[in-house]
């Protein structure tokens, strides 16, 4: 099929999808006007059944936790994914990364600056402290596991911008990063099956709450949810930027 | 509506059609990560804290960054 | 006029799919791939919005303020993170398929497979 006769099969197409969209999307209530209950009755109930102030990390990781393990696993699935496909194939070599990487791969990289260098280095250990905030402090405020996880591993990626790429795979040497990987997923796993053998439904908050509601101590699993996920988010990103920098610099064809 | 509700929403639609228009991969990441910082914006007038922080972290820098690194070993020259 | 968050979510889907349709490298399909999610979170938040509003967090504020809904940002909050590992898997796909057929261009590699 040419090129212009699927353009003209896709604006036909999409002509009718959008005419469907926009239909439905009419009878939705006028936008400001939310009527839902259920967004209500969550604002009404979450302060006094799991002392938390940040009601979307409680809807995250209890009243709708099954959910949030899906999501999780999905992102395990995927970063172990992206470690299986880009495993090294037989007929390529993995040369060792010395000093002069970026030069030797081929790439006409040129060196990195000295600004980059220098306020990549002063910037790791303050965007590292914030993301372990954000990640201690998902019942409080705007925070939780998985922004945390992010900004953390972005931490991390500012250290091979800083460095070399050595020094990048010494702190994240792949064994490491799969384990912890596991620990933080199997960890909200378990938890979930921990509240089941205690009696209480699966994920049911069954730790002490804490008394003043949105305390770092607060709201009993929730925190500690947030945690693995934290953990796990930030290995499964290490995880896929750790192979995507090995394909760059280090994998070659032996072709 | 506010004024600046229909300004941000307006940003976001030239913004989807900008990206997608461009045919250079790398022209493209770039607009992409600016495109991450537009709907970070958006989800902020729209009182939504939290995912203004995720989109900030994913679509600024975490997204821009992976797909740079797939660039270099693919070859984003040609359209 | 209340329908205009609507018709742009519409109109960003439908630049998402242009872009997957017409593409000439497998990076950009995958940009056009995110492109069309991120009119999926501006969905969320439009339909749990509400006027005069604020954010659902209680710290500060008195217990009974009006908030916005909660439960469609939990939703799109795990969401922005979980696609980024997903579009990373496509991206090593685009990788290996560099490696293997030597080209990027879908239509290309359409022709390669017979």
């Amino acid at each position: 099929m040419t090129p212009r006769a699927r353009l003209v099969l896709f604006l036909v197409g999409v002509s009718g999808l959008v005419a469907f969209i926009v239909w439905g999307l009419a009878g939705v209530p006028a936008f400001g006007r939310y009527r839902g209950p259920y967004g209500y009755l969550v604002d009404a109930l979450a302060i006094h059944q799991t002392h938390a102030t940040g009601i979307v990390s409680a809807v995250n990781f209890y009243y709708r936790g099954f959910d949030t393990l899906g999501e999780e696993f999905i992102l395990f699935v995927a970063a172990v994914g992206v470690a299986t496909v880009l495993r090294t194939l037989r007929d390529e070599t993995e040369g060792s990364p010395g000093a002069d990487d970026e030069r030797a791969a081929g790439r006409l990289a040129t060196p990195t600056s000295e600004t980059v260098r220098t306020s990549a280095l002063a910037f790791t250990g303050p965007v590292l402290v914030v993301g372990w905030f954000l990640t201690t402090h998902a019942q409080t405020s705007p925070s939780g596991g998985f922004q945390g996880g992010v900004v953390m591993a972005s931490a991390v990626a500012l250290v091979y911008l800083a460095g070399h790429y050595v020094v990048f795979k010494r702190i994240s040497p792949v064994d490491l990063t799969e384990t912890v990987e596991a620990l933080g997923a199997g960890g909200f796993a378990l938890l979930g099956i921990g509240t089941l053998v205690v009696g209480a439904p699966f994920l049911a908050d069954v730790l002490p709450l804490g008394a003043p509601a949105g305390a770092v101590d607060a709201s009993g699993t929730i925190a500690l949810i947030s945690f693995f996920v934290g953990v796990e988010v930030v290995a499964a990103f290490v995880l896929i930027l750790d192979e995507f920098l090995e394909q760059t610099i280090v994998v070659r064809s032996r072709r | 509506m506010t004024t600046l509700e229909v300004l941000v929403l307006v940003l976001v639609g030239a913004g989807a059609a900008v990206v997608v228009a461009t045919r250079h991969p790398v022209r493209q990441v770039v607009l992409l990560s600016m495109y991450g910082a537009v709907l970070m914006v958006l989800f902020l007038v729209l009182q939504a804290p939290d995912v203004a922080l995720s989109e900030l972290s994913v679509g600024t820098v975490v997204l821009p960054l992976l797909l740079l690194l797939g660039l270099a070993k693919v070859g984003g020259s040609r359209t | 006029m209340s329908i205009f968050p609507y018709l742009v979510v519409v109109w960003v889907a439908a630049c998402g799919l242009y872009g997957i349709v017409t593409s000439r490298h497998l990076v950009h399909q995958i940009i056009s791939l995110i492109v069309l999610q991120s009119s999926t979170y501006v969905l969320f938040m439009a339909i749990g919005f509400r006027t005069a509003g604020v954010a659902p967090y209680f710290s500060d504020i008195p217990r009974d303020t009006l908030t916005v809904d909660p439960v469609v940002q939990a939703l799109a909050l795990t969401d922005v993170v979980v696609e980024a590992a997903v579009t990373a898997l496509l991206l090593a796909f685009a990788v290996q398929a560099k490696k293997r057929f030597g080209s990027v261009d879908p239509q290309e590699l359409r022709q390669l497979r017979d």
